[in-house]
């Protein structure tokens, strides 16, 4: 059981260190850094550089949380921690 | 129907509903007062996370800061959107699988220590009277605008429907009015940004029409191309260029996401769900519903800013339309002709420049300047008043809990009954809502400058002392506190010497290495981390209890 819990740490750490990853690349080098650089290219209207610093960056941090919650559920399905969770969320979700 | 009837009608109507549901939701026990009796689903939860984060300043101000700045403006989005990926993932739920009330509850039992306790008291106090005291000055500033009463009237209108429903239902009732108030502010902030999208480029979404082109009545070419040629010839830097050095970008952005992560009342949103997996999923709720104001705000400031250039520039003053006036009259908008030729010059050169334009203007105004119908005006005021009310609410319930709970349950008064604490965190929540509503009817001067401190500080104590408590097993109580004490000192000190002390040295020259007292929080967090770590590698292990708690909220759905 700690070995399992062990295992399940560890890969949860690694889910964060690839998805922090992305959002440390977006939020600082394109949005900050590199922005001018980035400038050059151009979307319609937008410079990238200047649309990743007022659009773009706001859109990739939703989809991080809901692919961190889809790589969790699957974690929590390989370890067996979803059952009591997601029974009492789903009774919650009908109450309302 | 006249605009301020119309607005009365809005106003009104929003706030019978609060009432309603204040009514409706009475709170019982201290789980329901303090997290909803953890019932919360994980979509209200996301909708009421996303109108107790967008307060007034968010909705008023932000788009006026972000088109007087332009791409720097960014510091902002990013800043308060980009916590939330940290708070998600490393933060919410570990806390919520740790299952208590608040904040100080996490660290004072993570760091067995009273010590610890209190001076995440003190913060969390603190950072919230701070942020409060800018509300209720917001609620007063529109009822004074679009209902033509006192602002002090306006505080106290505000201050009784708070009251009202944070007393009776707690954290129940603030959460069910907080999914109303959202509904309210998103449709208040949308409406007129469609409105002035289609005007200006024929584009339904803001978000595209912010890169589109423009009408052909408007000239044609792409929006942002003409706004950063009007900028040039008018003497500013280009609308998407920016004029802060990026290091500093960098550590202010860094400091405002770390501070989101780190701010008491959206950390005990997600005490109120009812499980690890509601937790992350709520998170990915909130967000998605704050990105949508988010990404508005930019379309708007510069579909604003075009319009106000295009408005006033080398206009004749007489020949000005009739918001002018109205600005013009409670001094947000100032014009002195210093030429004498009867005409508006709107230019970057101080000396030339004869218009001031107040930046909340940009948000209260804008359906005015491009002419909208009266019930979107109407609906401005009931939207400034949601987003204003419901981060109150939230506030005001981490200043009574942090004193009901953990002040005097956990600390001074540890034999007190359910009941009695109740009855306190009551009380409580009343003396909160008097001294907000003194700070709102007499403001402090210094409001603008203390939102950096509330972001710093929090940057600067909870952050760190929060993520080391998940994930460092080893961390203990004296590298956690004198962490958390190196970090504020250093913060707060920097920013009290630059904003109060000595404001004539705010300056990019006298700041070290460039960066300002807004990004200064990054290093004190960075400071916390590393006096932490040092510290705690030459005390004790924390013991065998602790330890297993933090391996228990490593892994959801076992019982602690």
């Amino acid at each position: 059981m700690q070995e399992d819990d062990n295992k399940y740490w560890l890969e949860n750490i690694r889910i964060l260190k690839i998805l922090l990853g992305i959002w440390f690349i977006v939020s600082f080098l394109m949005s900050v850094i590199f922005v001018d650089q980035l400038d050059v290219i151009r979307i319609g209207g937008f410079k990238f550089g200047f649309w990743m610093a007022q659009q773009g960056s706001i859109y990739i941090y939703v989809i991080l949380i809901f692919v961190y919650l889809k790589m969790m559920d699957n974690l929590d399905r390989k370890y067996h921690h979803e059952e009591k969770d997601i029974i009492a969320e789903e009774a919650s979700d009908q109450v309302s | 129907m006249s605009l301020q009837l119309l607005t009365y009608i809005f106003v009104g109507i929003t706030f019978l509903v609060y009432i309603g549901i204040a009514v409706w939701s009475r709170a019982s026990s201290t789980q329901e007062f303090y997290i909803a009796g953890a019932h919360v689903p994980p979509l209200a939860n996301g909708l009421a996370t996303a109108a107790d984060w967008m307060s007034a300043a968010s909705f008023i101000s932000m788009a006026g800061i972000v088109s007087y700045m332009g791409r720097d403006g960014s510091v902002y989005l990013m800043g308060w959107t980009g916590g939330y990926v940290l708070l998600a993932l490393m933060i919410a739920p570990y806390l919520r699988d740790f299952g208590k009330f608040t904040v100080p509850d996490f660290i004072g039992d993570r760091y067995y220590s009273q010590l610890a306790r209190m001076v995440a008291v003190v913060c969390a106090i603190f950072v919230s009277f701070t942020y409060v005291a800018g509300q209720m000055r917001g609620v007063g500033v529109v009822f004074s605008r679009f209902l033509e009463v006192d602002i002090n009237l306006g505080v106290l209108i505000g201050m009784t429907i708070v009251f009202f429903y944070a007393v009776l239902g707690g954290m129940k009732g603030i959460t069910y009015t907080q999914v109303a108030q959202y509904c309210v502010l998103i449709f208040a902030y949308m409406v007129p940004a469609v409105f002035i999208s289609i005007l200006m480029t024929g584009n339904v979404i803001p978000q595209i029409g912010f890169g589109s082109e423009l009408n052909e009545s408007m000239g044609g070419g792409y929006l942002l191309d003409r706004l950063d040629g009007l900028h040039e010839e008018l003497g500013f830097t280009a609308y998407t260029e920016g004029v802060r050095s990026s290091l500093d970008v960098l550590f202010i952005t860094a400091a405002l996401i770390m501070g989101t992560a780190g701010l008491p009342h959206v950390i005990i949103r997600f005490f109120t769900v009812p499980s690890v997996r509601a937790a992350r999923k709520s998170a990915g709720y909130a967000l998605f519903f704050i990105a949508i104001l988010y990404t508005t705000a930019p379309a708007i400031a510069a579909f604003a800013r075009t319009n106000l250039i295009n408005t006033v520039n080398n206009a004749v003053y007489t020949e000005m339309p009739g918001w002018f006036r109205t600005w013009e009259n409670i001094n947000l908008i100032t014009f002195d002709d210093k030429n004498g030729d009867g005409r508006i010059q709107y230019v970057a050169d101080p000396v030339i420049n004869e218009l001031n334009v107040d930046r909340d203007i940009i948000v209260l105004a804008n359906p005015e300047i491009a002419q909208l119908p009266n019930w979107v005006i109407a609906l401005i005021a009931a939207g400034g008043l949601a987003a204003a009310l419901s981060t109150a609410a939230g506030l005001l319930l981490v200043i009574s809990t942090s004193i009901s709970h953990d002040l005097l349950k956990r600390n001074l008064m540890p034999d007190i009954s359910e009941k009695q604490e109740l009855k306190f965190a009551r009380i409580a929540i009343f003396f909160a809502v008097c001294i907000a509503g003194y700070f709102g009817i007499n403001p402090p001067g210094f409001v603008a400058q203390v939102v950096a401190f509330a972001f710093g500080l929090a940057a600067s104590s909870f952050f760190p002392a929060i993520v080391l408590g998940i994930f460092s097993v080893r961390m203990n109580k004296e590298g956690a506190v004198s962490g958390m004490i190196a970090g504020i000192v250093f913060t707060a000190t920097y920013i009290i010497y630059f904003k109060f002390i000595n404001p004539a040295a705010d300056t990019a020259e006298k700041w070290w290495f460039g960066i300002s007292p807004e990004g200064i929080g990054t290093v004190g967090m960075l400071m916390n981390f590393i006096i932490s770590v040092v510290v705690c590698r030459f005390t004790p292990a924390p013991p065998q209890d602790v330890v297993d708690m933090v391996l228990d909220i490593r892994v959801p759905g076992k019982p602690s």
